[in-house]
This record gives structure tokens, C-alpha cells and sequence, in this order.
């Protein structure tokens, strides 16, 4: 098929239309750099180092699931959520506007929890104790608080009262404008007395199972309740809460702090369903979740037993609401979030609804490009890519003259080829690939300049026209394979070792190389065998 | 017949020395350049985000903003953050050396900072990119494993394919290229990021393929001549004959190069930029260093009288 001119010209023709056929139908895939959008690599905390492998492993897989199912409702164009090695999860959102939210949805542990709200009376009757033993631990007690924290601060939060309550103070410490490294003075607390320095800071609320810290002292109640003295004192069934948000009173803003029962009596996992909504009585925004059979029997129990009790709703370690039960309820039931707007609603409606991740998970790694600078970057390449390729042409005819044409159009095949497979594997285009591609010109006529160059050293040897084109193509073949193998391997190496852009850049190189010796090799001597029979007898070669 | 170096006949391998002076001149300026940031910065290179982890995020303003207000607003929160004007104008690149803040993502808090103090509508986030110092280490690694399997995998190939003769003295060559380039590169203090690993192992690729074009024609001059002409006067046809086509093929790259690096925009010109330096060099290597250090192994290690034609595998195959 190879023989005969007409066979040649059919497979050139075929590989052209197959190349347009697939340039068409799949279009070319834009990487994240190029149509803007975001990548997240994403491991599943572990900063003790506590979790086996297999564990981990564990964890990532249901943390993939989860994250898969909350991108899927959050509704992003062609997202990408896989499993890179055994702990490793990389997300890909293409064209995404609101990066933050798409974070916070990603990131969310969402791990819903019910808990009874406790009275106050056991607490304020050991608060006498634990006072006097803040005061007992004296001078040591800021130093004790501050180990305390270096020690909380890396920990996961929820899994101990300690670690949610120093994951709050960070927050806090942040809404008080307070800078880092500000040293407790447990001798002398800014309110509440010298004798009283924990439970002068905690304030009646009027509401039972809660008290109320000024915003300012949160951090100082903190380091208190971490203090190991004051752990020990806390009464055995009961666990602290903070509210996740402010209240204000007057000109001061206010954290309730929950007491709450040790153990949850209904996790997340019996949610069946959640959405978000407006109250129609009050106007507040809120979450409305419908449980599964077996939650809503525990539901139905546990709210039959305490009616005109509260019962608190936690959400990543932090009270969202605490109802008090007024009569028992069934299947469903809402999460009141107050004035925050209707999207954030929406957000915890669908983490909800997509579950809980197993454990927390952090970014390890994020970039993302703005529709603007990848739109640049692709109008740019194409004017570096078409001034490129009139260079080219303009030296190879300059040098070749209608050998060099000939060469030129069979480096239009190439670039239609190249792009053809581009579309047809699927190989995502970057702005180095871009680069790659528009290099792999240059480096395309290389084989055209060997066999050119073969053919004239032929032609001055003193042979035939028909004699040197063939020994021309013949002898320059084997460094022509010999060179572009080896780029192929460089190229292998590269898909094989590296990452992102610089695999899309790879493959650009090595696909270049194939195309390159389709079009240099085969069409060039198509193109100059189709002229030699045009012109047989020719007796000088324009070269 | 338009031929470049119509009857070229330079004495490269004969005049050999001059090559080695220049290539140890070269080599040592890189080496000292290297020590000297090395010991000066700490580190001889200057990694990017990709490598050293960090944090780098490009933003636009609507409105002029000098990179010193930029600097008083930053600065005490994260110290050690480089601001520089970057791309068009009002555009800035800020660059963090950490990953995180506390609890926090860098990037979100420089983010917050400035559209607490400029508002959301009047910025725009070009660019973000961060990287935590495990995936920094990690990329560092695969990016190193990748140049020297890049080296092997050719070293195996060469040997295959012509003999192991060709085959150390081109990866010499290669890893002469890769030292020079890196060496450039620390002169410089040019950032070097997942793109500039991308070029490097293209010129190594670019090299290598010089090379091998020219040792195809040693080899195939051995095979014609065998030991009738002295080796020094084979390779030194051997050159001259591929020259021409040395010339145009680094002429076509080099054009395709310059259009990139000064039309390509601010991601591509970096890495054209490199490349354009890297090909002059693996030019300049495959003539001035792979041809003699072949010279040299074959004078001392070379195949006995009559067997000393280099394998000759060339495939008929004309397509």
C-alpha cells in the first residue's frame, strides 16, 4: 500500500480526515490553566500520626465519596474528583467563580450531632472548687495554659473538649482583634474577680443549660477549662460547647457556652435529607433535615422524654441552635442559623445531604488561574505559534526553495495531525503544552533539513535526481529514529515522573515526535515523489 | 543550491584543547556561582513556589495601588512576603514563604487582607498558587529522579543502538548541558519552578538529538572507512558534514524559541527563555564536548583493529 504513489496519497488523505473528524467531533480540552479554575490536592489529617495505613487509606476513600457527592450537588461543569496514590485526593474545578465557597464546601467536616442540654447546677457547684484550684495552680497557671495550647493547637479538632475549645479560641482570638502571643495574666483577670477567675468570666444568661463569656474573655476561659486541674474537677457527664456564632447584647457581644451531655444521642449519619429555607414566622434562615427510619424512631424517644427540655444540635463541634422540645417530634426537624444568608444555608443543606467526612481533611496544595490570564495565555500562544510558523516557513523556502514548500506543506499536515491527536487522546491542553507544541514546529522540520541536506550532498556526489531524493530519505533514516527515540524516552520519563502542566507538556513532545515523522518522513516523500513523476527526467532539483 | 558551509572543513576535533579550556572556563564559573549562593543564600538555586513551598498569589486592582501600600498592608502580617510588580499594570505577584497561617491558608488571608482594604469589586485574583511544604519536597524528588532516569533510559538506548562507547559520551555530554544550564540558572537566580524542570529535560532531549546526528554520521564514515583514515579525521568529516544541518535545525528552534519567549506571554517566555539558552548550549556540547569525549574514550578504550566499526543497526526502513 506504501508502494504505489496512489496508495500513499489515500493514507494521507485518510490520516487527515480522521485528524479533522476528531478535531471536530472532540474539540480540544483546555487545562485548568488555560480555561481558569482551580485545583486542590487534598490529605486526610493526621498530624500525630496516629492513623495506620490502612486507616488512612480508609479514610480517603470515604473522604473521595463524600467530596465526589458534594461537588456533584454543588454543580460545577465537567468537575474532576480521583484518588491520586493511596492518600492523596486532587480536585479539579474548571471556570469555578466562588473559590472560597467551593473550598469551605470541600473542606466542611459537616459531622452533625445531638446532644441533651445539661442543667447548670452541677457545674456551678464544683465551680467553687475549680476556682480555687485555678488560683491554687497560681502563677503556674499561665504557663500551664500556654503548654496546654501548644499542646491542643496541632490536634484534630473533636475528638476532646479541649481540642474544640482551642479551635474556637484561635476563631475568637481573631474576632477580638487580638494579635497571637498574648500571654494569660491568670492573676489578675480583666473582669471578675481575683478569687473567682473562671466562674467571675461565666455569666447567667437566663436561658437554662448555658452561660454567657464577653467575646473578649473566650480565650481566657479556654486556656482555663484546658488546664488539666480544672479537667479534672468538671463534673463526669458533661461536655462544654461554644455556640458558633456571637449574640449581642446591648453595645457587647456575647458567646454562650453549652452544657451538654457527654455523649451525642443522634449523629448525621441518620439524615436522610436536608434543605434550606426561611422561616415564615420569624423570617430566620434555616435547615430543614428529614431523618431516616431509624433516626426518627431515636428522634421520636429521646424528644418524648424530655419534653421542655433543649436539645442541641452541633455541627463541627460548634452549638448551631438548641431548641427546647416542645412537643415529641418525629422524622424531621430544623436547624435555625439566624440572619446569615440563604446561600449559607444552601452550602450546609448540601454537605449535609452528601454526609459527613470521616475525618477532617486539609489542602495541601492549591492553584487556580482566573478565566482572564488563561484567555491571555491562549491569545498570546497563538500569535507566538503563528509567528513562529511563518519563521519556519520563511527559512525553509529560503533555504530549500520548492523542496522547501513541499516541506512546508507537509508541515501543515503535521500541525493538522497534531492537533487531530491532541483531540482524539484526550490530552489535556496547558500553557506549556502550548509551548511544547509550538517548540515541536521548529523541531519538526529536522528530519526534512536531514534528508534535504542527504539529498544534496547526493545530488553534488553526482547522481541522478531520482537516485539521490531515494538515497537521500534512505540514508538519513537512521539518525533521524535513532534521535527522535531517544526523545520519546525523555518524553516517557517526564509523563512518567511529573505532574500536571508538565505532563500534558510531555505528551505534547511525544505525539510531536510521532506526528513529526509521519509528516517529515512519509508525506515529504509523497509530496516529492508525486513531483518527480510529474517531471520525470528532471535533471536538476530546486533544493 | 542555497548551501550553508558549502566546503566547511574546521579542525574541531583536531583543535580540541581550545574546547576543553572553554568548557572548564564555563564549568567552573557555573560551580563557583553555584557555591556561591549556595553558601551566600543557602540554597544554590532559586526554587519556586513548586519546590519550597509557599505561597504566591497574583492579583489585580482597578485602581492604582503602589507596591509600597501593598507592602505596609502585608508586611506585618506576614513577614518575609516579596511584592512585585508583575504582568500589566496594577498587577502584583506577592509571594509568601509559608503554606499556612495558623489554622488558615496563606493565600486565603493575603486574599481577605486585601479586599478588607480595597474592597471585593475592585481586585480581581489572577493567579493563586500554593504549596505545602510535603508536596514541595515530593515535587523536588520526582523532578530530580526524572532528570537522571531521563539520563540512564538514554544510556541504555545509545548502548543498544550504537555501542557503549557513544553512549557514555553522549550522556557526558547531556550532563555537561544539564550542569551548564542549572549553573545559568543559579547565575541568575532565575526562579525555578515545575516549567523550568520541563525545559531542562527538553534541552537534554534537544541534546541528545543533536548528538546523536552527528554520531550517525561517525558512524556511518567508520563503517565506509574503517581504519583507513585516522579516527581524528573521520569525526572531524563527520561534523563538518552534518553542520549545515546543524546550523538550519538550530536556526528553525531557535526561531520558534524567540517567537515564544517574546510573544508568549508572561507563563510561556520563562520557559522559552531557558530553552533558548539551553539549545545554544546543547549546540555547542554536541560538537565542542560529545565529539571529543568520544574521541578521547575511543583513543583509550577503542574496539581492536578491524572490529572497530561501530554497530551498525541502521534500518533500511525508508518510509
Amino acid at each position: 500500500m506504501f508502494g504505489t504513489l496512489k496508495g500513499r496519497i489515500i493514507v494521507i488523505l485518510t490520516v487527515i480526515a480522521l485528524a479533522t473528524g476528531f478535531l471536530i467531533k472532540n474539540g480540544l480540552k483546555l487545562g485548568l490553566d488555560l480555561q481558569g479554575g482551580m485545583y486542590l490536592a487534598l490529605e486526610v489529617e493526621d498530624p500525630n500520626n496516629t492513623l495506620t495505613g490502612q486507616a488512612k487509606t480508609d479514610a480517603t476513600d470515604q473522604a473521595l465519596q463524600v467530596i465526589r457527592n458534594r461537588i456533584d450537588q454543588f454543580g460545577v461543569s465537567e468537575p474532576l474528583v480521583q484518588e491520586v496514590g493511596n492518600d492523596r485526593i486532587v480536585v479539579q474545578l474548571p471556570g469555578i467563580r466562588d473559590e472560597e465557597r467551593a473550598k469551605s464546601i470541600i473542606e466542611r467536616t459537616a459531622f452533625l450531632e445531638f446532644r441533651h442540654v445539661l442543667d447548670t447546677r452541677e457545674l456551678v457547684s464544683a465551680m467553687a472548687r475549680i476556682d480555687r484550684a485555678i488560683v491554687a495552680a497560681g502563677g503556674a497557671a499561665g504557663t500551664g495554659a500556654d503548654t496546654a495550647a501548644a499542646d491542643t493547637t496541632a490536634k484534630v479538632a473533636g475528638k476532646s473538649p479541649m481540642d474544640l475549645l482551642f479551635k474556637q479560641q484561635t476563631d475568637s482570638a481573631k474576632a477580638a482583634g487580638d494579635t497571637t502571643g498574648d500571654t494569660l495574666d491568670a492573676s489578675l483577670p480583666a473582669s471578675g474577680d481575683r478569687h473567682r477567675p473562671l466562674g467571675g468570666l461565666l455569666l447567667e444568661s437566663g436561658s437554662p443549660g448555658e452561660f454567657l463569656v464577653d467575646e473578649t474573655d473566650v480565650k481566657k476561659v479556654n486556656q482555663y477549662l484546658a488546664m488539666p486541674e480544672v479537667q479534672r474537677l468538671l463534673p463526669r457527664d458533661v461536655q462544654l460547647f461554644w455556640a458558633a456564632k456571637p449574640i449581642g447584647r446591648g453595645t457587647e457581644l456575647y458567646r454562650t457556652l453549652f452544657v451538654l451531655d457527654r455523649t451525642a444521642f443522634m449523629k448525621g449519619s441518620a439524615l436522610e435529607d436536608a434543605q434550606a429555607g426561611r422561616d415564615p414566622q420569624f423570617g430566620e434562615t434555616i435547615v430543614s433535615f428529614q431523618l431516616n427510619r431509624r433516626g426518627g424512631r431515636t428522634f421520636e424517644k429521646e424528644t418524648g422524654k424530655h419534653i421542655g427540655d433543649r436539645i442541641a444540635i452541633i455541627l463541627d463541634n460548634f452549638v448551631q441552635s438548641a431548641p427546647t422540645v416542645q412537643s415529641q417530634i418525629g422524622a424531621s426537624g430544623q436547624i435555625q442559623m439566624g440572619q446569615s444568608p440563604i446561600e449559607e444555608a444552601r452550602d450546609l443543606a448540601l454537605v449535609l445531604r452528601a454526609g459527613a467526612l470521616p475525618a477532617p481533611i486539609k489542602i495541601i496544595e492549591q492553584r487556580s488561574v482566573g478565566a482572564s490570564l488563561g484567555e491571555d495565555s491562549i491569545h498570546r500562544g497563538k500569535i507566538a505559534g503563528i509567528v513562529g510558523v511563518l519563521l519556519v516557513v520563511l527559512i525553509m523556502i529560503g533555504i530549500y526553495r520548492l523542496s522547501g514548500v513541499l516541506a512546508v506543506a507537509a508541515l501543515g499536515v503535521y500541525i493538522i495531525l497534531m492537533l487531530g491527536m491532541i483531540a482524539g487522546f484526550d490530552v489535556t491542553l496547558t500553557a506549556p503544552g502550548i509551548a511544547g507544541f509550538i517548540l515541536s514546529i521548529g523541531m519538526a522540520v529536522d528530519a526534512n533539513v536531514l534528508i534535504f541536506e542527504r539529498t544534496r550532498e547526493e545530488l553534488l556526489a553526482g547522481k541522478s535526481v531520482r537516485v539521490a531524493v531515494d538515497d537521500g530519505f534512505h540514508h538519513a533514516m537512521s539518525a533521524i529514529i535513532d534521535s527522535n527515540l531517544t526523545t520519546v524516552i525523555t518524553g516517557l520519563i517526564l509523563f512518567e515522573a511529573g505532574t500536571g502542566p508538565v505532563r500534558g507538556f510531555a505528551v505534547t513532545l511525544v505525539i510531536g515526535v510521532l506526528a513529526s515523522f509521519f509528516s517529515a518522513v512519509f508525506v515529504t516523500r509523497t509530496f516529492m515523489l508525486l513531483y518527480l513523476q510529474r517531471r520525470s527526467g528532471l535533471r536538476q532539483l530546486s533544493i | 543550491m542555497l548551501r550553508l558551509f558549502p566546503h566547511a572543513n574546521y579542525k574541531f576535533i583536531e583543535s580540541r584543547r581550545i574546547a576543553y579550556i572553554v568548557t572548564a572556563i564555563v564549568l567552573g564559573i557555573s560551580l563557583a556561582a553555584a557555591i556561591f549562593h549556595q553558601v551566600r543564600k543557602g540554597s544554590w538555586l532559586n526554587y519556586g513556589v513548586d519546590f519550597a513551598g509557599g505561597t504566591l498569589v497574583q492579583v489585580r486592582f482597578n485602581h492604582p495601588v503602589s507596591a509600597d501600600d501593598l507592602r505596609g498592608l502585608i508586611e506585618p502580617q506576614l513577614p518575609g512576603t516579596e511584592i512585585t510588580h508583575f504582568g500589566q499594570e496594577n498587577e502584583y505577584l506577592m509571594r509568601a514563604p509559608r503554606f499556612s497561617h495558623g489554622a488558615r491558608n496563606t493565600a486565603d488571608h493575603i486574599v481577605e487582607v486585601l479586599r478588607t482594604k480595597y474592597g471585593a469589586t475592585e481586585m480581581s485574583v489572577v493567579r493563586t498558587e500554593a504549596v505545602g511544604p510535603k508536596v514541595g519536597s515530593e515535587l523536588q524528588r520526582k523532578a530530580a529522579v526524572a532528570v537522571v532516569l531521563s539520563l540512564l533510559a538514554t544510556l541504555v538506548y545509545l548502548a543498544i543502538r550504537f555501542e557503549w562507547r557513544f553512549g557514555l559520551a553522549a550522556v557526558i555530554a547531556t550532563a555537561h548541558d544539564t550542569f551548564i544550564t542549572l549553573g545559568l540558572i543559579s547565575i541568575f537566580q532565575m526562579e525555578v519552578s515545575l516549567t523550568t524542570v520541563a525545559a531542562i529535560l527538553t534541552i537534554l532531549g534537544y541534546s541528545l538529538h543533536d548528538t546523536i546526528i552527528i554520531f550517525d554520521r561517525i558512524r556511518e564514515n567508520l563503517k565506509k572507512h574503517g581504519r583507513k583514515v585516522d579516527l581524528i579525521t573521520i569525526m572531524d568529516r563527520a561534523i563538518n558534514e552534518t553542520l549545515p544541518r546543524t546550523i538550519l535545525t538550530v536556526g528553525t528552534v531557535l526561531a520558534t524559541l524567540l517567537a515564544l519567549a517574546l510573544l508568549g506571554g508572561t507563563a510561556i517566555s520563562g520557559f522559552a527563555t531557558i530553552m533558548l539558552i539551553g539549545v545554544a548550549i546543547g549546540t555547542y556540547s554536541s560538537i565542542f564536548v560529545a565529539s571529543p569525549v568520544l574521541y578521547e574514550i575511543e583513543k583509550r578504550w577503542g574496539a581492536k583493529p578491524g572490529t572497530r566499526s561501530a554497530r551498525t543497526t541502521a534500518s533500511r526502513v525508508a518510509l
